[in-house]
């Protein structure tokens, strides 16, 4: 408020003249609009998704949460320092089922809030591409998502300073984990564009990561395996989140394990597109 | 650049939600320095007429062209050309107004120091100094829609179209308004959809008025004037806009 105070006191105090000359010198003056590049398009909107984590108390409650459980998991439950070990097997072991609660919670309201408050019929009259938003949208909550992740390395410079871990493999979690939470936050920016209802958005959301970690996993299988064939349970075997996250975490480089990550977003944020798309023509 | 004689060029356009025909038709042409007041009752379709003239609905049959460039083939282009205050200006509420004003500017292509000179401008036009600092959702319905006239002013389009720019105003901020889009008129083209009659008169050089979808009266306010039987004194648009949307929709029953 003081901000605004000072800025509007600022303003009072400006002579009227400059104020007429300001609004004057824009009479009539229709010049070419600038053409911006898709790139540029997207930045803006990527910059104002960032923007708005920091705007309101989210990013502060998000990155504390995240970094605590996260923190709490490791040590509590996976016994970080109790193994002996100078890794973060136990940290990163963890990483899917908190991306299942967190990316959701991220993801949720990217679309939803947009309909609910009717400022998508804004954003989707400026002059800029679904493709642009849909981007724009996913880039900046990947990005904040990142630096929730990256605020947990004092974990990884607690281990080094302790042992002598290998620290490549630390680096392939690291970046595993970054994958792993692009995937699941483009499945919940995909489904945050069905409703206008944030909460809806999170539980479809965590139910369809749940799904996507799991689908190799027995849980899933099993349910599969009474009445589907059996070329559909060995795809669902191989687009099980969970198999090439874990891959990537051992530190074996294996092109599939970096291509499916990328894939199912690219898909997602295509099915994101088509889906505002269609929206329109409704 | 050659600028066509109509800066808004709609033709049959239709829009239909289910079995509901919200949009039979509607043909629309709006010149350089026209202020066009668009006018229905609720639910007549005068929303979904302006959505489909700015992009966010897409049309079952018709076209639009905005400043000469079809809505259809060149989106981006057509955007470029008109400033838009959709129904209830809504905003990103957690934004202070300068941030949302830069990003819309952002959004529109201005880089560097060009996107300061552009708010500065939008927030001089409407008179939004007091509080161009304070977030979105602290301000008051006033200056809530005048952000929301700012961001559709910030590139200085030739094409304006504004839902409803008075609704939930006070009787000073109303004025103001008016006061604005008489002045922009001049020199654009601009549609304002309202169903306050006064609106017309005060602002409009022509009014259309449409009922469920179709157009029922296209002319200046002096023409629609003229249609109003004689021995009416009081209320004499509110007595020629009831006869013409009551009487559009016996001749459909």
């Amino acid at each position: 408020m003081s901000r605004a105070r000072d800025r509007s006191s600022k303003q009072d105090g400006a002579p009227a003249v400059a104020h007429a000359a300001l609004v004057s010198a824009a009479q009539n003056n229709f010049g070419p609009p600038p053409t911006p590049s898709a790139f540029a398009r997207t930045m803006s909107v990527f910059r104002r998704e960032f923007a708005a984590y920091f705007a309101t108390p989210v990013a502060a409650v998000f990155i504390v949460m995240f970094v605590a459980i996260a923190a709490l998991l490791s040590f509590q439950m996976a016994g970080l320092y109790t193994r002996g070990q100078a890794d973060l097997r136990s940290f990163f072991q963890w990483q899917p089922w908190l991306g299942m609660f967190f990316m959701p919670a991220l993801g949720m309201r990217l679309w939803s809030d947009e309909r609910r408050s009717g400022s998508i019929e804004l954003l989707m009259t400026l002059p800029l591409t679904t493709r642009d938003m849909v981007l724009g949208k996913f880039l900046a909550t990947w990005a904040f998502a990142c630096v929730a992740l990256l605020l947990t390395t004092p974990l990884w410079i607690t281990i080094a300073w302790l042992g002598e871990p290998d620290h490549g493999v630390i680096l392939a979690g690291y970046i595993a984990s970054a994958m792993l939470f692009g995937t699941l936050l483009s499945v919940s920016v995909c489904l945050s564009a069905c409703t206008r209802n944030s909460v809806v958005a999170f539980v479809l959301s965590v139910a369809a990561c749940f799904i996507l970690l799991l689908t190799g996993f027995s849980i899933v299988q099993d349910f599969f395996a009474q009445w589907s064939p059996k070329w559909v349970i060995e795809s669902l075997a191989s687009m099980s989140a969970m198999t090439h996250f874990n891959g990537l975490t051992r530190g074996v480089f294996d092109a599939r394990d970096v291509l499916y990550p990328i894939s199912v977003v690219f898909a997602l944020l295509w099915v994101n597109v088509l889906l505002l798309d269609w929206r329109g023509s409704k | 650049m050659d600028t066509p004689a109509n800066l808004i060029q709609a033709t049959g356009l239709r829009k239909s939600f289910g079995t509901l025909e919200a949009v039979c038709g509607i043909d629309l042409c709006v010149a350089r320095g026209q202020v066009l007041g668009f006018l229905g009752p609720n639910g007549a379709g005068k929303s979904t007429t302006m959505r489909m003239l700015t992009g966010f609905l897409q049309p079952d049959a018709g076209t639009v062209k905005i400043a000469g460039v079809d809505l259809a083939i060149d989106p981006l282009g057509a955007k470029r050309n008109f400033g838009y205050l959709p129904e209830g200006a809504p905003a990103y509420s957690e934004m202070r107004v300068e941030d949302f004003l830069a990003f819309t500017s952002r959004a529109r292509g201005y880089r560097g120091g060009e996107v300061a000179q552009r708010v500065n401008l939008a927030v001089a036009r409407v008179h939004l100094e007091p509080c161009r600092g304070q977030r979105i959702e602290t301000l008051s319905k006033g200056y809530k829609r005048r952000t929301g006239i700012a961001q559709a002013l910030l590139h200085d389009p030739p094409v304006l179209i504004l839902d409803e720019p008075t609704d939930g105003l006070d009787p000073n901020q109303k004025f103001e308004v008016r006061q604005l889009v008489r002045d922009l008129g001049k020199d654009r083209a601009i549609i304002l959809s309202t169903h306050i009659l006064e609106e017309v008169e005060a602002v409009c050089t022509r009014a259309v008025i449409i009922n469920r979808g179709r157009m029922v009266f296209d002319g200046t306010p002096k023409e629609l004037d003229a249609r109003v039987p004689a021995g009416v004194e009081h209320n004499r648009l509110d007595h020629i806009f009831r006869t013409l949307t009551a009487m559009n929709s016996k001749e459909r029953a």
